[in-house]
Parts: structure tokens; sequence; C-alpha cells
């Protein structure tokens, strides 16, 4: 048994929000990537206006979205660890607290009925999963509503088979259409419980931008999505153009013999993402 | 392509004269607003109540900025301009010459911008650390209650931004 104190987790936290300050490295490189091959004039202006954004932020420290988002946590969590000082998701909303408060990141979080805001970015929405060993590792990702906004849960029969499971995908972002910050990153859940598909798919957008699926027909999948996802013509801010899609990461879950959940989570153009071990 | 200056508050003829895709550095004075502002503006305007601006010629500007300790703007891109769309005929009929936002608009505020010889002008959506950089001043203008949903007023320099929606109702979507 190994001790983590509240006050350890909530230092910790409260370092990983500067991740709203930076790109991670790959959303950058998928980027550039789109600017290079980018035919549209408008898409182009966009794309070239959030290169230098992202120059500007890294360089001053500077919030590169003022969508700081709602703060979502992944902990996992070893079993042999004990947490003292106070309960671990506390700790959490006490760095996200902190963290936003020091570096100026923005309150979005918010009373759903009274509309009245928090002040502080509190609560985050902290996903717990109990793991081998006496070590926690805590992966932060501050997530935008814009692209919030725009994800989706379909409930299909199996009738419905993979066929259903593409259409359902390229009509989810052909609605999402210039609302969410384009180019995005498309997490899609495939099986489960309807909210283990939407955890599903969200965890998704914690990978590394275009990287593929280790399971070879998802990875397929994912290669004829992104494609298709392009065909559409969405473009980035919405403007028309080649990119509408930097990444398409698909996972599944066994489920139901009368179901087939797709849920699908959309990130905007800005990954955010901190990640550290205690 | 070149940059067209224009200046807020605006002059409709010098927007009459702006064509979707556009690209645009706006200097003067504009004022922020999201839903919640929206929301109290809306229902001043319909029960009578009164704005804390003058709307004529204004240009709005959908953004909840990220401030600095100090309260400078740190970060202040667009937010997602259609949850404004039930709002927005609205504040156009009543005489902003502008809104400032992201992503598409619903046929309503297209009629509404034709209308009112008005526009539609897009901020890249992620880019919140360079329009920072372009505002030079920023005050607290109204509903300071509703926190980061509160309006202010910027002054801005060579903002750069996109005719999304002329006068003639045409658009870069």
């Amino acid at each position: 048994m190994r001790e983590i104190t509240f006050g350890q987790i909530a230092d910790e936290v409260a370092k990983l929000t500067k991740a709203c300050s930076s790109l991670t490295p790959s959303c950058k490189r998928a980027m550039g990537c789109a600017l290079e091959r980018e035919r549209n004039a408008n898409a182009v202006f966009a794309l070239e206006m959030l290169a230098e954004n992202a120059r500007v932020a890294e360089a001053n420290g500077l919030p590169v979205c003022q969508d700081t988002g709602m703060s979502v946590v992944f902990v996992k969590l070893g079993q042999d660890v004990h947490i003292t000082g106070g309960l671990l998701t506390d700790a959490v909303d006490e760095g996200v607290r902190r963290g936003y408060r020091d570096n100026g990141y923005r309150a979005s979080v918010l009373d759903p009925v009274t509309r009245i805001n928090t002040r502080d970015n509190t609560p985050a929405v902290t996903h717990v999963t109990l793991v081998e060993g006496d070590k926690m590792e805590l992966t932060f990702l501050p997530k935008g509503f814009g692209s919030e906004n725009m994800s989706r849960l379909y409930m299909l029969t199996p009738s419905a088979g993979m066929e259903g499971v593409k259409s359902c995908i390229l009509e989810a972002v052909r609605l999402a259409g210039s609302n969410p910050c384009p180019p995005m990153v498309i997490g899609v859940g495939i099986g489960g419980t309807a909210e283990k598909a939407m955890l599903l798919a969200k965890e998704q957008l914690l990978r590394e931008v275009g990287a593929p699926s280790e399971d070879s027909t998802l990875a397929e999948l994912e290669r004829e999505m992104l494609s298709k996802i392009n065909a559409l013509g969405i473009g980035a801010q919405g403007f028309g153009g080649d990119t509408t899609a930097i990444g398409v990461h698909i996972a599944k879950y066994p489920t139901h013999i009368s179901a087939l959940p797709v849920a699908i989570n959309v990130q905007c153009n800005a990954v955010r993402l901190a990640h550290t071990v205690i | 392509m070149q940059y067209k200056r224009i200046s807020a508050p605006f002059d409709k003829a010098e927007l009459a004269g702006l064509s979707a895709g556009d690209r645009v550095l706006l200097n003067g004075i504009i004022y922020t607003a999201r839903d919640a502002g929206h929301k109290r503006m809306y229902d001043a305007i319909n029960s009578g109540g009164a704005l804390p601006i003058s709307l004529e010629g204004q240009g709005i500007y959908y953004v909840g900025a990220c401030f600095d300790l100090s309260g400078k703007p740190i970060s202040a891109g667009p937010t997602t301009a259609m949850r404004m769309d039930k709002y927005a005929p609205t504040l156009y009929d009543n005489g902003i010459g502008a809104s400032i936002g992201k992503g598409d608009r619903s046929k309503e505020v297209y009629d509404a911008i034709v209308r009112n010889g008005a526009v539609y002008l897009c901020a890249i959506g992620g880019a919140g650390a360079v329009y920072a950089h372009a505002i030079k001043r920023s005050s607290l203008v109204a509903f300071e209650e509703l926190g980061t949903e509160a309006m202010y007023k910027f002054e801005v320099q060579d903002f750069p931004l996109i005719v999304a929606i002329d006068s003639k109702g045409n658009s870069v979507f």
C-alpha cells in the first residue's frame, strides 16, 4: 500500500491545466499537413491563422483558445494506492480551481438549471478506472463545447449493421458542419451500453491525432471514414476545402444481442492534453 | 489576398461595399455578448426595457474571453454563432451593423442581414491568442454578474476577419 495525498493530487492537476496553452505535437503535425495540402483559399486563410495562433500562444504562454473547456480528468488508480487527506474528486477539483485561477483560464462551468456560473470552472468531470499497482495516472482534457455540443449517440438495432454505423458517423459530422471548429478529430465508440459507448468515444480523443487503431478492422474503418468525411467538403471553419477532419479514432466494446450503439464525440482543431503519473 | 480596412462602429454604406470572402482588418470599438448576454438584450427589447448600449451601427462579438489576473484579455477567439441565431435577427433589426462569430447561420439570420444591409463577419475559431493580441483596451460595460458572459467593450486594432455573409446574403459557407 502506497499513500498519495490530497495535496499531491491537487498540485499535479493544477500543473496539468497548463495544457490549455499549447497544442499537442500530433495535433500541430496534423494541422501542418492540412495546411500543406489545402487548395481552398478561405480554408488556407483559416489554417494559416491557426498555425500563427499556436506559435503566439506557446511563445507567450497564452491560452490557445478562450474556451479552456470543462475539465475532463481520467484517473487510472492503482488499487494498491491509499488516498489520504480527502476525496479524490475533491482533490481534482482543487487542482482545476487553482490552475484555472492562476493562469487566467476561463471559468465556463455553471448550474444547468439556474445558469449560475460556479466562477472557478469546477466541478471537473472525473472518470476513475482501477488498475493494478501503486501508482496514479492522471490525464487532463480541457474540452471545449463548440465541439462537445456536436456530439451524438445513436442506438441502432443490429439489422443496421456496419453500413448503419458508417452512416451515423457521416451524418453526425455533416450535421456538425461549421460549428465545432473544423478540422476536427472524431472519436467513435461502437458497442457497450449508451453511456459506455459515449465514454469510449471520448477516450479516443486522448489518442495521438491520426494514430491508427491497433485493431486492423477498426484501422481500416478509420481510414475509410476519414476519406469519406473529408469528401464532405466542410473544410477548415466550414469554409470548404480538403480537410474536414484530421483524425477518426474508433474503438469497440462488446454489446447486447439487441443493440448496436454508436457514439460520436467531436474534438475541435485545438487538441490540448496533458498526462502525468504520481 | 489583400485585406480591406474597416472601422467600427459601422457605416452601412461601407458595409455595402464588402463581399463574402473579403479579408478585413477591423479597427475601432466592438462589444462582446454570448448566450446569456443575448438573452438579456433580447428580453429587454421585447419588454421595452433599457439596453446597456445603443445598438446603432455596433459590432457584437460573440466571445467570452480569458483575462489574466490584471484584467487583460489573453485569449479571445469567437464562439459558435449558431447559438445566437434565436436572438440575432432582433439585434439586427435594432441597428447592429455586424455580428462577429464562427460557423454558419440560420436562414432567419441571413434574411435579417439582407433586410438591414448588415453583415456577418467570421473570426477564426481556435485563434484566441492572435485575437487577444489585437485587443488594445478592454472594459466591463454590463451584466457583470454573468461572469465570463458579461458584456465588455473592446478597442481593437487590425483585428483579422473574413466577410462570411455580405449585405446581399452571399456567403462563404
